[in-house]
């Protein structure tokens, strides 16, 4: 079971921090669901995810402005 | 809640959170840290002010000096607060800065009878004195107390810096074994201070304050950073741990902190 973590309502470099600080509460290898409604964090906060090595899973768009991005953690 | 860390501290911390260096664990490291400015000086000034803001948890800071207007040249949290212990106006800026600090002043000079007991309260010294007793006093219980210290002097236009962790490197007494006699050496006060110049060398003590804490990066240890204002330079001068060192060396002399030795008036030993 995926953790999950809303973060509607926030923008960036919140959205990026906040998923990060949640990572950092899971093992390697665990998986978080963050869900944005903030369109530059789809591609802002992958980006940044990939760069500290963990791995981008998938990328939904739920609604018109709604996404989930899943990680595994590094 | 998230990390432990509040909506407040998400976003004051954020710029440190992102790097991953740092990220949420360092900013927490930071929080529970605990480090003893010696002076709210020129140097103490930048130290006090960027530890603050970076999140340092608790900061000693040890004063008995009071805000006077000439100091506002280059102490530059000390505003609006002449007249008042330098301690207190120092707490006064950090407590607007930062609340999440908690702030421990000591109105009293640091001497032979009270260092100890006050350094084993933190895990780092900054040292931002003014004077040899001080400073000598200061590596001498770093390295008993086994306490690691960042070093700092400034002089007219040149600075210098180093990093001591005792016993793991060499210490300032390995350096230089004795102060200089009374009266070679002017003070600030005689000389003068190029006003920006504390800041540079204090900001290079608080950096390697957090470097320390966060565990990060190459630390000063075995180098002095020279600084020359004028000619806008920066020497490193390696320092070797001396064997015959008096206080860190292989038979040292100085075991305890004995009044006599840190008088201001005699030779400093």
């Amino acid at each position: 079971m995926a953790v999950e973590l809303d973060l509607k309502g926030e923008v960036c470099p919140y959205t990026f921090v906040k998923t990060k600080l949640k990572l950092e509460e899971l093992e390697s290898g665990e998986e978080l669901c963050v869900t944005f409604d903030h369109a530059p964090a789809v591609e802002n906060v992958p980006r940044s995810l990939k760069n500290e090595g963990h791995k981008i899973m998938g990328i939904e768009q739920k609604g018109e402005h709604l996404w989930i991005v899943r990680i595994r953690k590094a | 809640m998230l990390g432990g860390f509040s909506e407040e501290q998400i976003r004051r911390y954020s710029r440190h959170i992102i790097l991953p260096e740092v990220g949420g664990k360092g900013q927490k490291k930071l929080l529970s840290s605990k480090v003893l400015c010696i002076g709210a000086g020129g140097l103490g000034a930048p130290i006090i002010e960027y530890l603050a803001a970076a999140g340092v948890g608790t900061l000693g800071i040890i004063d008995d000096d009071i805000v006077d207007l000439s100091n506002l040249q280059r102490q530059v949290i000390h505003g609006g607060n002449v007249g008042k212990p330098k301690a207190e106006s120092a707490k006064q800026f950090v407590n607007n800065l930062n609340p999440d600090i908690e702030v421990k002043t000591y109105i009293e000079r640091l001497n032979a009878n009270n260092v100890i007991d006050i350094f084993k309260e933190y895990d780092i010294v900054v040292d931002g004195s003014d004077n040899f007793a001080t400073r000598y006093l200061v590596n001498d219980a770093c390295v008993i107390t086994d306490t690691p210290l960042s070093h700092g002097s400034i002089y007219r236009f040149e600075g210098q810096v180093t990093t001591i962790i005792p016993h793991k490197g060499p210490c300032y007494r390995c350096l230089f074994e004795h102060a200089p006699p009374p009266g070679m050496v002017p003070s600030c006060q005689e000389a003068g201070v190029l006003g920006v110049l504390p800041g540079i060398i204090g900001v290079i003590q608080a950096t390697e304050v957090v470097k320390y804490l966060l565990g990060i990066g190459e630390l000063l240890t075995g180098r002095l950073i020279y600084y020359d204002a004028l000619n806008m330079t920066f020497d490193e001068i390696k320092m070797r741990w001396n064997k015959q060192c008096p206080v860190c060396g292989e038979e040292p002399k100085i075991t305890s902190i004995q009044e006599e030795i840190y008088g201001e008036s005699c030779r400093i030993w």
